[in-house]
């Protein structure tokens, strides 16, 4: 099944590629992945999503959490949680142009560009919702596609900080 | 005082208590080396391979418990240097690396001797620096230290760029007064409620058996488990890296476990209906098949690394914390506790493997039989061996049917005696360990049993032990083949000895190591085997490469049946099954 895993990391050179060289190395796959520095800039927050069982998801954190520059981990799927996923798109002016946006509209499609060839749209909403808009729209009508991964914290008190 | 970069260096490895750093010179840390000249607190030992320094460096932290120092330089230094850090990984070994670096400005360039260490050294460390500020060096090695020896031990690499240890610029030396780093907290102590739970299944047990592994040795907890086991009666089985956690001659000690585990220790785990793991990890060489392994057995599970636990084999009660203070705990609590060991239960328990044993046991005899076939058999030669030391000598070995014979028949009575690579496998491994070892205890015998596939991986290293005057002993263990690999293709592939042997080509080992500057003797008999040993433990101050002649056609027995199969599934002998 689909996990969300959510990573604090020290911002140090070197420590993303520790992270993402440990899915390669233990043999899971990383489907999205998003990393930035917040708060001091000191560390970052990374979000991972991944297909893994429960045993599998448990590895994975835990071989996480062995890398010194890790300074937590958690496994959003565990409980109840937010998660969306920010895309960018590009499309030749044509007759579906209305369609496309009609698609869009639920997960905030806007408008960012639009000329006499080609409009650039943006959207945000939950992977899955994105997914099914990526595939009513249908690949053949998109110059481009851009995708942020998916982005998760916990729902209610529950915070993951340092 | 201000010093310059490759000075901060000295300094910091003298305030950590290095005596040797084990290392080649090249472009990249010359600095480093120039340092080295003018200071007086370590040795350096000059190999004659990046590989052998990382063993060797690697053979000084498990016989003595703490951290080996090796330099290299950048390139092919730091790659050479690689399966001797992947060695240390895969066994938990404390290592610090230090490799040169091309100067800052030509990283990225493809310059001369240029590699990116960090990234081919980072599945294989437990942790990686970079300089980027020489200012930085002191508390980049102390934190290497703590990581190194702290939690579940292991390698880590400090690459520094040439210019960061630049003569001409100096800087302030400063020793923090404590590492701490927020992102590394290893667990201590052990969640007291899991002993609790732990202490009632283990005491509720009739058919007991602890597992112990490395971990036992690295967390220098083998007096705890003794006393454990004082209390509770339980068979006792080592993995091949936890030999000497539990004394050999002990009577609860049934050999190692695994795929040439002993019969009884085998047939125990697979019987058991409570299993103590301790230290271990339940590699694929102990399990077999994992969902064979242990049916009836609720497992208590612990290590200092929670990603050990229930990795491969599911832990009924998972207890995460350093093995001294986690058995420390449990002896405490068994002590409280009001269920007492079921004595009855017990004891049929081990009569039951003292029939196993009496079964299909190793025979430790092997030597006072007259031998017919006039060919030796490999494990006399380990019988022998151990007569010859009295059960006394740190013992390194390389990689093969050699390693388990000692394995199998020298009794390891005390922790950090018995040096090889098990997680790694590594051949080569052998005579550069047995260098560290022989540089931390001068006094002491120190054996290499090795083979003749195994030796030639770092058979340089005879020239590092004649410029040293390092008095070790090497047995070697000639079958003239691959023994291992022969024997799988025995067993599994028709006895098609594909790229295995190559007896017409083998070197004169007598000549060769005279040509080093050391004693050879070669034998073929057995009936010259104890003499011969005689002669070469009397030869106190030399090098001698004894090689022993022995049976091509000898097995390692027992072996777990693969695949698919469970830990009662041995071959006991040759086409024989259990």
């Amino acid at each position: 099944m689909k996990r969300i895993i959510s990573i604090l990391i020290e911002n140090k050179s070197g420590a993303l590629a520790r992270v993402v060289g440990l899915f390669h190395q233990r043999g899971y796959n990383i489907e999205s992945l998003n990393v930035g520095a917040v708060f001091d800039g000191s560390y970052s927050r990374m979000t991972v999503t991944t297909r893994a069982s429960e045993n599998d998801v448990e590895q994975i954190t835990k071989q996480m959490n062995k890398i010194i520059d890790v300074i937590k981990v958690s496994d959003l799927t565990e409980g109840k949680h937010h998660e969306y996923e920010f895309i960018l798109i590009k499309f030749n002016k044509s007759f579906q142009t209305s369609k496309i946006q009609k698609i869009l509209k639920p997960i905030n499609g806007k408008i960012l560009e639009s000329n006499n060839n080609i409009i650039v749209m943006s959207a945000l909403g939950p992977s899955s919702d994105i997914e099914l808009a990526l595939k009513s729209i249908g690949k053949n009508n998109l110059l481009e596609v851009v995708r942020s991964g998916s982005l998760g914290l916990h729902e209610g008190e529950g915070t993951l900080k340092i | 005082m201000k010093l310059s970069g490759g000075d901060l260096l000295m300094r910091a490895l003298k305030d950590e208590g290095v005596k040797f750093i084990f290392g080649y010179p090249g472009g990249a840390n010359l600095h480093i080396y120039d340092s080295i000249f003018k200071q007086k607190a370590f040795d350096h030992i000059l190999v004659r391979h990046e590989q052998g320094a990382t063993h060797a460096a690697d053979g000084y932290a498990r016989s003595t418990g703490r951290p080996g120092v090796v330099l290299v330089t950048s390139g092919p230094g730091a790659t050479n240097a690689v399966t001797g850090i992947a060695t240390a990984y895969m066994d938990s070994i404390p290592l610090i690396v230090i490799s040169g670096q091309v100067q800052s400005h030509l990283i990225g360039t493809d310059s001369f001797q240029e590699t990116d260490m960090m990234g081919i050294s980072r599945p294989v460390v437990k942790h990686s620096f970079i300089v980027q500020e020489t200012k930085d060096i002191p508390r980049i090695v102390q934190e290497a230290f703590h990581i190194a020896t702290t939690g579940r031990p292991g390698p880590v690499v400090i690459d520094i760029p040439k210019d960061k240890t630049d003569p001409s610029k100096y800087y302030q030396y400063k020793r923090l007064k404590e590492v701490s780093i927020r992102s590394y907290q290893p667990r201590v102590f052990p969640h007291p409620g899991q002993i609790k739970k732990a202490c009632k299944n283990i005491l509720s047990a009739e058919r007991p058996v602890i597992y112990s592994g490395g971990g036992v040795i690295l967390g220098n907890a083998h007096k705890e488990l003794i006393a454990l086991n004082k209390l509770l009666k339980a068979p006792v089985t080592n993995t091949l890296m936890g030999l000497g956690a539990y004394p050999a001659k002990d009577k609860y000690f049934m050999g190692m476990l695994g795929m040439h585990g002993t019969y009884q220790a085998n047939m125990a785990v697979h019987n058991a209906d409570v299993i103590l793991a301790i230290g271990a990890r339940f590699d694929d060489r102990i399990t077999n098949t994992p969902s064979k392994f242990a049916p009836k057995a609720r497992i208590i599970h612990i290590d200092v690394d929670p990603a050990s636990i229930s990795k491969i084999i599911n832990a009924d009660i998972p207890i995460v914390g350093q093995v001294k203070e986690s058995l420390a705990a449990l002896i405490k609590e068994i002590k409280r506790s009001k269920i007492k060991i079921d004595s009855d239960s017990i004891d049929s328990w081990n009569t039951q493997i003292a029939l196993w044993r009496k079964m299909h046991g190793l025979d430790h005899d092997l030597y006072l039989q007259k031998n017919k076939s006039k060919m030796i058999i490999p494990q006399v030669v380990i019988q022998e061996l151990y007569h010859a030391t009295k059960g006394n000598a740190y013992v390194t070995s390389d990689v093969g049917q050699h390693q388990m014979f000692v394995a199998q028949y020298y009794h390891f009575n005390k922790p950090r005696r018995w040096i090889n690579s098990g997680g790694l496998g590594t051949m080569g491994f052998g005579l550069p360990a047995a260098i560290g070892v022989k540089l931390a205890f001068p006094k002491r015998e120190v054996v290499c049993v090795t083979g003749e596939g195994s030796i030639q991986m770092c058979i340089q290293e005879l020239s590092t032990c004649l410029q040293y005057n390092l008095p070790i002993k090497i047995i070697n263990i000639n079958n003239q083949a691959l023994g291992m690999v022969k024997q799988w293709q025995d067993m599994n592939y028709g006895g098609r000895h594909s790229a295995s042997t190559y007896s017409d080509s083998l070197p004169d080992f007598v000549k060769l190591a005279k040509s080093y500057g050391h004693v050879g003797m070669k034998v073929t008999k057995q009936s010259q085997l104890k003499s011969t040993f005689e002669k070469t433990f009397a030869m106190k101050d030399q090098l001698v490469f004894v090689d022993v002649y022995v049976d091509p056609d000898e097995h390692v027995y027992p072996m777990l049946v693969a695949p698919n199969g469970s830990m009662k599934d041995m071959w006991i002998k040759k086409n024989t099954k259990a």
